[in-house]
């Protein structure tokens, strides 16, 4: 077990000193005030500048809380905004892959469809944006679930529906799956919501490596896995490529 | 065979980007660069168009590097480009005589104001198929030559060259004072303002009226044919198609048959409709421009109706009045409401375009209560687009005997899905969005390939369009019309707020 990390006390140090008072504090002010160095508190500032949680004042340079703060309990990224950062992107999959694309976000213990693409073969499809999706039967939910966007709890005490046989419906099996989702970096459903359907997705990042999101490829069973019903290496990469092109502009700089 | 790709330059009014294509008509790579904005007086847009050539040099390599494509890869040349917007040059220097004016620069308003009062709008409507507005080139060389010393003689003389962006970057790619050939193409020479509409050649009462000499005036040649071959840049690649932008946007679309439409939603937006070879000369307030021609094939013509102010609408919610932090946050507020609550918002920021034209309306909000709240106004926001691309479309149903079938859309504002919904439901036609967001570029790629043989037909081309996302009507009819009725009487509230004949 790791000791405490010495530049993230400095940090909440700062955020307590800009959050007592009203007065906008410069850089001097709040080195001298926690007796740290002007360029140590120069870079802890930056840094939380990046995240939303300080701002400078463009006039003065003068430092105080950043909005970000405020919303902290509620999703920081509008799912409007997750669309249409995500929208060439998605395009690029469903056109290179030939499947359909949907993303989704958390709302509510569901997985909530925020963008969908057709299938590129200009058959009648119907748009599903603003569908809800269970958690546990969708690939787009079982990467929500792995990586910590939403809980399954509320779900889970309701008993889990099986939409089918081979829905993950006992609890065990369900967590064993999402820690091979964390390891893999990338989830599957094979005819787990409906018979003959399946589904690859991957999570969408943003600051700091936090999951906002999933992008998915599904389609019929015959398209999306090889005979032995799993998923083709191909469209797994297609899928994790955009889910990282996506995360690197929405500013998760390690994927 | 090495020619795997087809290199796209979209010269726009913010930015100039390179991107290639591949047989899909897939992108394979981007390279994008801002250029700067002059703002000298209220009213004035300019660009400096050797800051502009240089953009050009920049993204070009780049995009070629990011792709690991070497010029030999390249095929072929298409450039799309901002339209109207006029830049004058010395022919034996390559200097432009001062800044490029750009097409949203207003300057030109008192000029235009006597022009519709003599020799008055019919005049212009039968030979160009367009009604004086500051929008186009002509007045634009006119008021060059009346604030320029000795330029006009110049210009008699054959030491001054006019053009706008394609035909000034096609002569510098082609050898610049050493050499460059000096075009355009016929949908960038029909927004001048100078070329007839029938004949596709410089009208000469028209160059007589506006004082402008022929020598200057660049060769109009087919939107897709061989011009030339790049003698920078890309050295031994030919140059097979320029188009304006919403002309390329058209063509990206593959709205190749006579009634198929396009829209692209941008700051403001553009909706054009093919009409075929068939000249269509409008009644209700579009403008009759040509959509392409290929080679020696006829020339496709298309009516048009741009609208001023769309997602610029959002972009002032946005930054003026601060209520949400990013344009797609618009949809959000607006879908935490079921309705407008009564409230409509007309923003003729500077007059209003398609199909009213009228300069002296200036933006309304009407319908404010005490129950309006910011979600209603956010609403009304994205309304707005729907109900002018609603009056061009009726316009055009109007001057035209194909009436809309299907609209297809691009553009940033396409991934607002309220929005999109709004449309189908208040234009009572299926909304269609492509999987290639790129539209302009796209079909400055297509024109390209077409005419370099890398693609055989528009048949193939059409085969590449595929559908991601469709939109269908879903409005009770009855409400569909009280709601129109309530923004046109917004729509009359707003015109004729400005007094005086000339906007400041």
């Amino acid at each position: 077990m790791a000791g405490p990390v010495q530049s993230i006390e400095r940090a909440a140090a700062i955020l307590r000193l800009l959050a007592s008072g009203p007065r906008r504090l410069g850089l001097g002010e709040v080195a001298a005030s926690l007796g740290l160095a002007k360029g140590t508190t120069h870079g802890i500032l930056r840094t939380l500048q990046n995240v939303d949680f300080v701002e400078q004042d463009a006039a003065t340079g003068k430092y105080h809380l950043g909005a970000a703060l405020l919303h902290l309990g509620t999703s920081y990224l509008d799912v409007n905004e997750l669309r249409s950062r995500s929208i060439n992107w998605a395009d690029a999959l469903a056109a290179r892959s030939g499947e359909a694309v949907r993303l989704g976000a958390p709302l509510e213990g569901r997985v909530l469809i925020v963008h969908h693409v057709f299938r590129p073969d200009d058959t009648l499809q119907t748009l599903d944006v603003g569908a809800l999706l269970p958690l546990h039967a969708s690939s787009l939910g079982k990467v929500l679930l792995a990586f910590g966007s939403v809980s399954l709890e509320p779900a889970a005490e309701a008993g889990l529906e099986a939409y089918t046989r081979h829905t993950l419906v006992a609890p065990e099996r369900l967590t064993e799956a999402l820690t091979e989702v964390r390891e893999l970096g990338w989830a599957a459903e094979v005819q787990e919501m409906t018979m003959g359907e399946a589904g690859i997705a991957a999570p969408i990042r943003g600051h700091g490596g936090l999951v906002v999101g999933a992008i998915g490829a599904s389609g019929t069973v015959e398209r999306i896995c090889d005979a032995k019903a799993v998923p083709q290496p191909a469209l797994v990469s297609q899928v994790r490529h955009a889910a990282q092109a996506i995360s690197r502009d929405l500013g998760a700089a390690r994927w | 065979m090495v020619e795997r790709y087809v290199m796209s330059i979209d010269q726009g009014t913010t930015s100039t980007r390179c991107i290639l294509f591949d047989h899909q008509g897939r992108l394979v790579s981007v390279a994008q660069r801002e250029h700067q904005q002059h703002f000298p007086r209220p009213g004035w847009v300019e660009h400096d168009a050797v800051e502009i050539w240089h953009t050009l040099r920049r993204v070009v390599p780049q995009a070629l590097s990011d792709a690991e494509v070497t010029p030999d890869e390249v095929a072929a040349i298409g450039i799309a480009n901002q339209r109207e917007t006029t830049v004058l040059w010395d022919r034996r220097t390559g200097t432009p005589l001062g800044r490029a004016i750009v097409w949203q620069d207003t300057r030109t308003a008192p000029l235009v104001e006597d022009l519709r009062s003599r020799p008055g709008d019919d005049f212009f409507l039968r030979r160009c198929g367009l009604s004086p507005s500051t929008y186009f080139s002509a007045p634009r060389i006119r008021w060059l030559f009346d604030h320029g010393d000795g330029l006009r003689q110049r210009a008699e003389d054959g030491e001054v060259l006019f053009g706008t962006m394609e035909s000034w970057l096609i002569w510098n790619l082609t050898g610049g004072p050493d050499g460059g050939l000096h075009l355009t193409d016929v949908t960038n020479a029909s927004r001048t303002m100078l070329m007839n509409i029938s004949t596709l050649d410089w009208d000469e009462e028209l160059l007589e009226f506006f004082g402008v000499p022929r020598p200057m005036l660049p060769e109009i040649r087919s939107s897709a044919e061989t011009y030339g071959v790049a003698r920078s840049v890309l050295p031994g690649v030919r140059i097979t198609a320029a188009l304006g932008d919403q002309q390329a946007a058209l063509f990206g679309q593959t709205c190749f048959a006579p009634g198929e439409a396009k829209c692209t939603y941008g700051t403001g937006s553009f909706l054009l409709l093919n009409t075929g070879t068939e000249l269509v000369r409008s009644r209700h307030g579009l403008l009759t421009t040509v959509a392409y021609k290929i080679e020696d094939q006829p020339a496709v013509y298309a009516l048009e109706g741009p609208i001023a102010v769309t997602g610029a609408l959002v972009q002032w919610f946005r930054d003026r009045l601060g209520l949400i932090s990013t344009a797609p946050e618009i949809e959000t507020l607006a879908r935490a409401v079921e309705d407008n609550g009564g409230c409509y918002i007309v923003p003729a920021f500077s007059g209003l375009y398609a199909p009213h034209w009228r300069s002296d309306a200036r933006g309304v909000i009407v319908g404010l209560t005490s129950y309006i709240t910011k979600e209603h106004l956010a609403r009304a926001v994205l309304e707005a687009t729907g109900w002018q691309t609603r009056e061009v479309v009726d316009a055009m149903n109007a001057d035209s005997s194909l009436a809309l079938k299907v609209l297809k859309v691009d553009g940033g504002m396409t991934s607002d899905n309220l929005l999109m919904q709004f449309l189908a439901d208040v234009l009572d036609v299926p909304v269609v969005r492509p999987m290639a967001a790129e539209t302009v570029s796209l079909g400055a790629a297509y024109a390209a390939g077409l005419a370099a043989g890398y693609w055989p037909d528009l048949e193939v081309l059409r085969r590449n369009w595929h559908r991601a996302a469709q939109w269908l009507p879903d409005m009770d009819p009855r409400r569909r019309e009280s709601e129109y009725e309530n923004w046109q009487r917004a729509v009359e509230r707003a015109l004729g707020w400005i007094r005086s004949p000339n906007p400041p």
